[in-house]
């Protein structure tokens, strides 16, 4: 068989990705009707970069779903090696392709005789797994101490920006090669941290609901057992896994596993993360606890966290939604750093930092296997910086 | 370019004006059809509530609308000349050069980061191309104008360095560097207190005949107005709805609207019980929702359907026997101007009863860092934000507490409130003592009985809950209602109380009115009951005709459920209208205490007396005796030795010796519970004159 | 104001205190030791063997003795063996057993010694600073005006096509981390077979058959355009979109302050109002941005030079903390924590010079 053209691969890979390109139509279609009722979510279609982001940002997300979850899209499996298609260019057919199996390796085949198309698409799946959750929990993190340090102000905040700017002064690269090794893995030092950092979505959601409803004990007490008793579970099986340090959950009630390399990326993730985020809640909170609706709240009596969490960090809402958003972006670049230098995931994870990393030894000869999770790469992180652009100027304007 | 120096009509002709902002969704209409005419040395006062149009009128004139805005419509010519023929250099010269502009926040009209002196030798220089030395003389010479001290030492300071009302000199005297021909005044003393926007109003006026300068005189005050023009014109949702010589507008007004804003604004005379005001009723129409015709027609009292609601643009119509009068109304010629008001009921007032709360030489030190920015080491100063204050509240009375800023009021209501626990003295309610006790330790009863009204309307309410829950949080947390049903019913009466419809439950703050989410506030504090409100500023951030509903509301409040209200404000005219008893402060001191009455007449503590002259009345009738303080206020973290208000007094020297420098002067008792806090004779304090007569007609 | 700096000056220890402990304690974890003694000694080694062989060079003793130790506040660790060999902290390969100092730590100047590269700590520190140091120094020269300049036109006229192109050419470049970028460029310009190269060559337009060398070993002896660009142009690019959107962010602010109108209204010409009024003001926010950037620009050195294989700083980062290198990867993080603490310092002292409303009198 011939080698395809290069506008035969476009048009092929372009079909690969028809699921995709459904979904996408459907979410805007959807969305541009319905857009006033949509709250901020809506006004984002009123602006180009906006709608440009976030078409680039579900693109890959979609991506993700069908390939992770539905085995859609992608065309090979992206571990498996083929025989002869070593560093083979783009368009290159198999040599004896079986019966249900595609003919082609698109975009060509790494220095393993992998299939580059399929492990960027696969790829994302790793990113779109990790990033969000990560940057979640570092939000939380975050907000859990920023707010009562920009709160309270004196020894509190002096204290815990000390620890954030502690954090802040280590540069990342070298926390990453501290922390994301096989030896501190043994060492439990990660499983540690994570009971730590897992506690945080624990204290911030009994607070949250301890505050709004103590005046009415008879909803507070149920609600309050109801969600403390699955987090609780969730948490204990997130930490516990057989055979590591913290094996506290008989296998019957563990929910899943994580794998101890994930479970480190994971937590430096967070870790290296937080600080920031502290750093923005506790500034937002300092400038919010001046309203007069915040004195109000403190004239009749409401509890510190009630007015943090229920006053403060509602109205802080529109700049934390948006740093949300270039966080994951950022999250997405650390994780791809982490990638580039070997750390954490295993050595033949299809993640776009691993795969550009391997890809780059031979790049003035073969570029072909490492420029695809780089533009993979860029133009995920590129839709949610738009997006956080697209979302700040729709929110400004009121 | 040449200037046509022999130009003799006026000097500004704004002929027609409209002016539109552009939306993505619409094109607004900002102002429309507005016509004004400024002759040489004349002062023009613009006058309506905020959101009328009267900003951009002025900046329509400097042609500096920003990418949103443009001019529809009409003709602006200064001296003659068209502004719209002007190409961009034409217009650079004519700014800063023969119109000059001044506007509200002093602070934020002058770059932080270039030294004062600077900023205003730069207008000589790009206006004449005068050398550095030459522009620094004059700057000097501007500078000694506008009465500041040290004149070459502000040349070297930074904006921050100075006091607002230093700061709002030097914008002054920016704009008369390179004697302007129209000087636009755009709300210039809004920012600043009483007794600091009297010396600046002084300052303008005497300026402006100086220096012979016409000027555009924008303000919400018409009492300011009164003060400082020649001319008014009447703005109302875009529109120049009346015009004339100050005289014709103020005595013998020919719009209902006109009408309508003096009615609703405390003049002396008026009384919450025997002459209340009379709010305007409805809202001011959003520029996209006006209605047709008239557009005060459906607010207007004198509406006839058919007539003031037809499809077309009223004009300006001239009234007949006066010069330069006109009226934007059809019907000015049928309405009998001279009507007397028709008294809603005239109101009981309520019986004043027991004492509920008591303080007893309360004192409130701070310790703050000398350094803000650099942390808790280095010096510590310890400011006295309360000093010894004693008073007694009573059931059902309204004690006004009056002072500008850094007087201590707030620091009074924080320790009140329990914000803050006070540093000696007492405060007892219902002879228990609470000043030790800060909120979170106080009891659900005690919470719910001492509540407080906001002052920014735009602040009081959480923005991202809506205005039903907020009310029933409170109820919830004062323990009110067996169930959500419960509260929720006891929340709509509360709306009900605070005369807001039922609806507005599931809105959201910002869908509301500056008015109507201070209402909301009014319901909250209320929820729980409240015996004791603290009312801070509660409707200065109001427009006028909106202040006086919400006055005559907390009024009703009152005396029904016999609050005793602790209204803190700085403008005098709504204290003496609403309040029972009067509590005058300066630097953490109480200077004067006693009725409404005596501490409105002579013999006053000299501190009120400047107060009560520097407050601008809007009344032609009303003769002052002209008092101007020296200076700015102490700073509370450095206050004078001695008297705290011995810098600025003007009966200093009447005083033996240097005893107002040396001790705090003892609280005197002037009879009936009449308390001044003053070093002056008995003798001097009987030879005082009021200082507010009305003249008789 | 030297209050200040000395306050700072004594948080910036505390700091460097702490953060070098957390590296030491996790450098001294069992495991790593574990992976040291093997490879120094041999892989095959018992359990018993690792142990006898920490505890013969002082490895076992207290974490926090061996901080102090390495510190140089207590005595270093001495121990002789059975068979005479001395073996200690402050023992150097070839000293008499006299010669062989009581304190060996930083304090006296001692950083240790690199088992990978078997050289002084301090030596090879001081060499690979010095190459990083010429590579940051472009970057700066590079990155900074740039910066400015972009984010100074996009903000002067908000909403404008200058802006809007200027924006999403800085927004691009903060989406591209250095790893992208570097992979990027050295297959478009690096590349002899693919990109650029091959067509400008047919064109005449370059000698060889690619604009740009790929690595940059040889630039550590000679920096040329051609070995140096790249790698300078990588670390720059991600820096520059970020300082413009600040400066852009915050210039389009100031351009809507009431201060500007005011000298608007002067009658002062745009050119002046950017350059005298805005400018100053402007700056104040992306000055401190750039200094706080330095954590950041750091780890782009670690990926370029490790991409460019480039053997300064970054490099020796990643080859120390590869191979547990302890002593140099405390040598490492001491330096890069200074760093960032010092451009910390920098930028408060910087903010406050630029904006007079927080002069310290």
């Amino acid at each position: 068989m011939e080698p395809l053209s290069w506008t035969q691969i476009i048009l092929n890979i372009l079909f690969q990705f028809s699921p995709v390109w459904i979904a996408l139509i459907v979410t805007f279609l959807v969305s541009i009707v319905y857009k006033r009722r949509l709250g901020l979510y809506g006004k984002l279609f009123d602006s180009t970069i906006g709608m440009i982001g976030f078409g680039l940002v579900m693109f890959w997300v979609y991506t993700a779903i069908f390939a992770g979850v539905f085995d859609l899209v992608y065309t090979h499996d992206p571990l498996s090696q083929v025989s002869g298609m070593k560093n083979k260019l783009p368009g290159e057919p198999l040599r004896s392709a079986e019966e249900g199996e595609y003919a082609y390796y698109l975009l060509g085949g790494d220095n393993l005789a992998r299939d580059v198309f399929s492990r960027m698409v696969t790829g994302s799946w790793v990113v779109v797994q990790i990033a969000p959750l990560a940057t979640l929990f570092a939000f939380m993190v975050g907000i859990t101490l920023g707010l009562p340090a920009g709160f309270y102000g004196g020894r509190l905040d002096t204290f815990l920006s000390f620890l954030a700017n502690l954090i802040l002064a280590f540069p990342v690269i070298l926390l990453f090669y501290l922390l994301v090794t096989p030896e501190i893995v043994q060492t439990g030092i990660p499983n540690y941290m994570a009971m730590v950092l897992f506690m945080f979505p624990i204290i911030f959601v009994t607070v949250l609901l301890n505050s709004r409803f103590y005046t009415r004990p008879t909803l507070r007490t149920p609600l309050l057992a109801a969600v403390l008793l699955v987090m609780f579970w969730i948490y204990l099986s997130v930490i516990s896994a057989k055979g590591t340090v913290v094996s506290v959950l008989p296998s019957f009630l563990d929910l899943f596993d994580i794998p101890g390399g994930i479970l480190v990326v994971f937590v430096s993730v967070v870790f290296v993360n937080s600080p920031t985020v502290f750093r923005i809640v506790r500034g937002l909170a300092m400038d919010i606890k001046t309203r007069d609706y915040v004195a109000a709240a403190q004239t009749r009596g409401e509890g510190r966290w009630y007015i943090m969490l229920w006053e403060i960090l509602p109205n802080a809402r529109g700049p934390l939604i948006v740093d949300f958003c270039l966080r994951i972006g950022y999250t997405t670049i650390l994780l791809g750093t982490l990638g580039f230098f070997g750390l954490g995931l295993p050595p033949e994870s299809p993640d776009w930092g691993s795969t550009i990393n391997e890809g780059r030894k031979l790049l003035s000869i073969y570029p072909h296997p490492a420029l695809p999770p780089a533009f993979a790469l860029l133009s995920l992180v590129l839709g949610l910086n738009l997006l956080a652009d697209g979302l700040r100027e729709e929110s400004l304007r009121d | 370019m040449t200037e046509p120096a022999d130009h003799d009509g006026p000097i500004l002709e704004i002929d027609k004006l409209s002016i539109s902002f552009f939306t993505r969704l619409r094109e607004i209409p900002a102002v429309m059809d507005f016509t004004v005419h400024v002759q040489p040395g004349e002062a023009v006062g613009l006058v309506g509530e905020s959101g009328c149009g009267k900003s951009t009128v002025a900046l329509g004139v400097m042609r500096d609308l920003g990418k949103n805005g443009a001019i529809v419509g009409g003709s602006v010519k200064f001296k003659g000349r068209d502004m719209a023929d002007l190409n961009d250099e034409e217009l650079r010269e004519i700014r800063g050069n023969e119109i000059a502009m001044i506007y509200q926040e002093p602070m934020a009209s002058l770059n932080p980061a270039m030294k004062v002196g600077r900023q205003l030798m730069e207008v000589p220089m790009i206006h004449e191309n005068v050398s550095q030395k030459e522009a620094r003389k004059r700057a000097l010479e501007v500078i000694t104008d506008v009465r500041l001290p040290d004149p070459k030492r502000i040349l070297d300071a930074y904006p921050h360095q100075l006091s607002g009302g230093q700061q709002q000199r030097i914008v002054i005297a920016m704009a008369l560097m390179s004697k302007p021909s129209l000087l636009i005044l755009d709300e210039p003393t809004t920012a600043l207190d009483v007794t600091v926007e009297a010396a600046v109003v002084e300052l303008v006026r005497d300026l402006g005949k100086k220096y012979g300068t016409s000027m555009l005189f924008i303000s919400h005050n018409l009492g300011l107005v009164l003060e400082t023009c020649d001319r008014i014109c009447v703005m109302y949702s875009g529109e120049a709805v009346e015009r004339g010589s100050i005289e014709d507008v103020f005595d013998h007004m020919q719009h209902p609207y006109t009408q309508a804003l003096f009615r609703s604004i405390p003049l002396p005379g008026a009384d919450k019980n025997s002459r209340p005001l009379i709010a305007i009723p409805g809202n001011f129409p959003l520029p996209h929702e006006r209605p047709p015709g008239c557009n005060f027609g459906p607010r207007c009292n004198y509406f006839v359907e058919g007539i003031c609601d037809k499809e077309e643009t009223i004009p300006m119509i001239p009234v007949e026997g006066y010069e330069r009068h006109e009226s934007r109304c059809l019907r000015f010629e049928e309405i009998d101007w001279n009507a007397p008001l028709e008294l809603a009921q005239t109101k009981t007032k309520g019986e004043i009863g027991r004492v509920v709360l008591k303080m007893d030489k309360l004192k409130k030190y701070y310790e703050v860092a000398a350094n803000a920015l650099f942390g808790s080491s280095g010096d510590l100063k310890v400011v006295k934000a309360n000093e010894s204050l004693s008073f007694e509240a009573h059931e059902s009375e309204t004690l006004a507490i009056v002072g500008e800023s850094g007087c201590g009021k707030s620091t009074f209501a924080k320790v009140l409130m329990g914000l803050e626990t006070a540093t000696d003295g007492q405060i007892l309610l219902d002879n228990r003592n609470i000043e030790q006790i800060p909120i979170e330790k106080r009891d659900t009863q005690t919470v719910a009985d001492i509540q407080m009204v906001f002052q920014n309307p735009f602040d009081t309410l959480n923005p991202s809950m809506t205005v039903g829950r907020q009310i029933m949080r409170a109820l919830e947390i004062f323990g009110i209602g067996a169930s959500e049903a419960d509260r929720r019913k006891r929340m709509l009466d509360l709306l009900d109380l605070v005369k807001l419809p039922r609806e507005f439950a599931d809105r959201m703050p910002r869908q509301l009115s500056g008015g109507q989410k201070q209402r909301v506030g009014i319901a909250r504090a209320f929820a729980g009951d409240a015996r004791i409100v603290v009312a801070d500023e509660p409707v200065s951030a109001l427009d006028v005709s909106v202040q006086a509903a919400v006055t005559d509301l907390l009024m009703e409040i009152q005396r029904e459920h016999k609050t005793t209200l602790l209204f803190i404000s700085h403008d005098l005219s709504i204290v003496r209208y609403l309040s029972d008893r009067v509590m005058v402060m300066y630097l953490g001191h109480v200077v004067e205490l006693g009725t409404t009455d005596q501490v409105f007449s002579p013999p006053y503590h000299p501190y009120t007396e400047a107060l009560l002259s520097a407050v601008p009345i809007a009344d032609t009738k009303v003769e002052k005796q002209h008092i101007v303080l020296e200076g700015d206020i102490p700073s509370a973290m450095d206050p004078p030795s001695g008297c705290p208000f011995q810098t600025r007094c003007r009966w200093k020297s009447e005083v033996p010796g240097n005893l107002c420098e040396t001790e705090v002067p003892p609280v005197r008792d002037m009879g009936d519970g009449h308390q001044v806090k003053c070093h002056l004779d008995d003798e001097i304090f009987k030879r005082m004159a009021p200082v507010i007569k009305i003249a008789a007609e | 104001m030297g209050l200040f700096i000395l306050r700072r000056l004594g948080v910036m220890l505390i700091t460097a205190l702490c953060l070098t402990f957390v590296v030491f304690f996790l450098t001294n974890l069992y495991p790593n030791l574990e992976k040291l003694a093997k490879t120094q000694g041999n892989f095959r080694m018992s359990d018993e063997a690792v142990e006898s062989w920490l505890e013969n060079r002082g490895h076992l003793q207290p974490m926090p003795v061996k901080y102090a130790q390495w510190l140089g506040v207590l005595p270093g660790f001495v121990n002789e063996l059975q068979n005479g060999t001395v073996l200690g902290k402050c023992v150097k390969p070839g000293m008499e057993p006299d010669e062989i100092p009581r304190f060996c730590g930083v304090l006296q100047g001692d950083w240790g010694f690199s088992t990978v590269f078997r050289e002084d700590v301090s030596e090879i520190l001081a060499t690979r600073l010095g190459l990083t140091g010429i590579l940051m120094f472009w970057v700066m020269v590079l990155m900074v005006p740039s910066a400015l300049i972009i984010g100074v036109l996009a903000g002067m006229r908000e909403g404008s096509r200058a802006d809007r192109s200027l924006s999403t050419v800085s927004i691009l470049s903060t989406a591209t981390p250095e790893y992208v970028s570097g992979v990027i460029f050295i297959a478009l310009l690096a590349s002899s077979r693919y990109g650029l190269g091959p067509l400008l060559n047919d064109w005449g337009l370059i000698e060889g058959n690619a604009p740009f060398k790929g690595t940059a070993t040889s630039a550590m002896e000679n920096p040329t355009f051609e070995n140096f660009f790249l790698p300078v142009l990588t670390i720059a690019l991600y820096g520059t979109g970020y300082i413009a959107r600040m400066t852009r962010a915050s210039m389009a602010e100031v351009m809507t302050a009431q201060y500007i109108r005011t000298a608007r209204l002067k009658g002062a010409t745009f050119r002046n109002i950017v350059l005298r009024h805005a400018l100053r003001n402007a700056l104040i926010a992306p000055f401190t941005v750039i200094m706080l950037q330095f954590p950041w620009l750091l780890n782009g050195v670690v990926i370029v030079e490790t991409l460019f294989n480039y053997k300064g700083f970054g490099w020796t980062l990643v080859q120390a903390a590869g191979n547990n290198d302890i002593e140099m990867l405390l040598g490492v993080s001491v330096v890069s924590v200074f760093v960032v603490l010092a451009t910390q310092l920098i930028s408060d002292i910087g903010y406050v010079y630029l904006n007079p409303r927080i002069r310290i009198t």
